[in-house]
């Protein structure tokens, strides 16, 4: 199946109702697994058992960023190839990726009070995650705003595009600036800085946490197919009751043509 | 298996986290079934798809 047979909302609907039992279960499982993990690994020899947060706070992380890449690629599936699924796909990820993101915010700064002594210090990677958690709700706020859908998902994409450009700022923001929080220990050069008891339950969470996305995304993209048709036959009713007699002048031709049709 | 004494901060994180998923599945699960409710309201009223299928169709 090929994503021009998803531009199809009912095909993709299908495959939906398919696909999102199987991914539930899968995110059930690996997260019970990781969390377990998580639980028996052992204490830092700096941070104690605070380091248990590392394991809900960097696939929150990672989600925040990941989310607005996939919101960026749909941006261009609506602006550059005008996919009927793009900007469906963008406005359902929006929310999620603001939970995630606020879960990073919040699950750091209550992992820095006891390691830095603070729970903020306006630093580049802190202040540039900030600026992505006010992004996902300026985009939630714009979508809100704007009746029309595909008028509110040109304006979304392209402020999802411009946004964009903080991803990198927030990756290589500890490189490029003094900051508090601490460099890349897990993909950098030269392979991870991190002992296998702690990376291994880390990437079993990071796996589960993406899988969560996948699943809610999916969904939220189904609630958000069957919103449209709400809406088309909201719209359909209120032209009923406002032209009555164009309306049933319509469905006569229509009957007509099929009636021509079948013959 | 041991907190130490910053165990209200490792408890705390896991706690948001986990009310915060739960809100979120919970959004999903209650969007779905209101606009399946909307749609199926509309359809007995007569308004249905150019195509005539269910719009709660899903296979």
């Amino acid at each position: 199946m090929t994503l021009i047979d998803l531009a199809n909302p009912t095909r993709f609907l299908a495959l939906t109702a398919r696909v999102l039992p199987w991914l539930a279960a899968a995110t059930i499982i690996l997260l019970a697994i990781g969390l377990y993990q998580a639980a028996y690994a052992p204490d830092d020899y700096q941070q104690g058992a605070t380091v248990k947060i590392m394991f809900i706070h960097v696939p929150n992380a990672w989600l925040s960023m990941f989310v607005w890449g996939v919101m960026s690629i749909a941006s261009l599936g609506t602006l550059v190839w005008r996919h009927p699924l793009a900007d469906v796909a963008a406005k359902a990820a929006a929310p999620i990726g603001a939970a995630f993101t606020f879960l990073a915010l919040l699950t750091g700064s209550l992992w820095g009070r006891p390691m830095w002594g603070t729970y903020w210090e306006w630093d580049a990677r802190l202040t540039s995650v900030l600026i992505l958690f006010l992004m996902y709700l300026g985009l939630m706020a714009l979508w809100r705003a704007v009746d029309d859908p595909s008028r509110a998902a040109r304006a979304a994409a392209v402020l999802t595009l411009v946004g964009a450009i903080n991803l990198p700022i927030i990756k290589f923001s500890v490189d490029w600036w003094n900051t508090l929080h601490q460099p890349a220990s897990v993909m950098r050069m030269g392979g991870s800085a991190l002992d296998k008891s702690f990376l291994i339950p880390l990437l079993v969470m990071a796996i589960a946490f993406t899988l969560l996305f996948l699943t809610l995304h999916l969904a939220a993209m189904r609630n958000e197919i069957l919103r449209r048709r709400v809406r088309s036959l909201q719209m359909m009713q209120a032209s009923r009751i406002a032209f009555p007699k164009e309306m049933a002048a319509g469905s006569r031709d229509d009957s007509a043509s099929k009636e021509a049709g079948a013959a | 298996m041991s907190l130490g004494p910053y165990a209200s901060f490792i408890v705390t994180s896991y706690a948001a986290a986990a009310l915060v998923i739960v809100i979120l599945i919970g959004w999903v699960m209650l969007d779905y079934r209101s606009q399946t409710q909307r749609l199926r309201e509309l359809e007995q009223r007569g308004i249905t798809r150019r195509s005539g299928r269910s719009a709660t169709e899903l296979q």
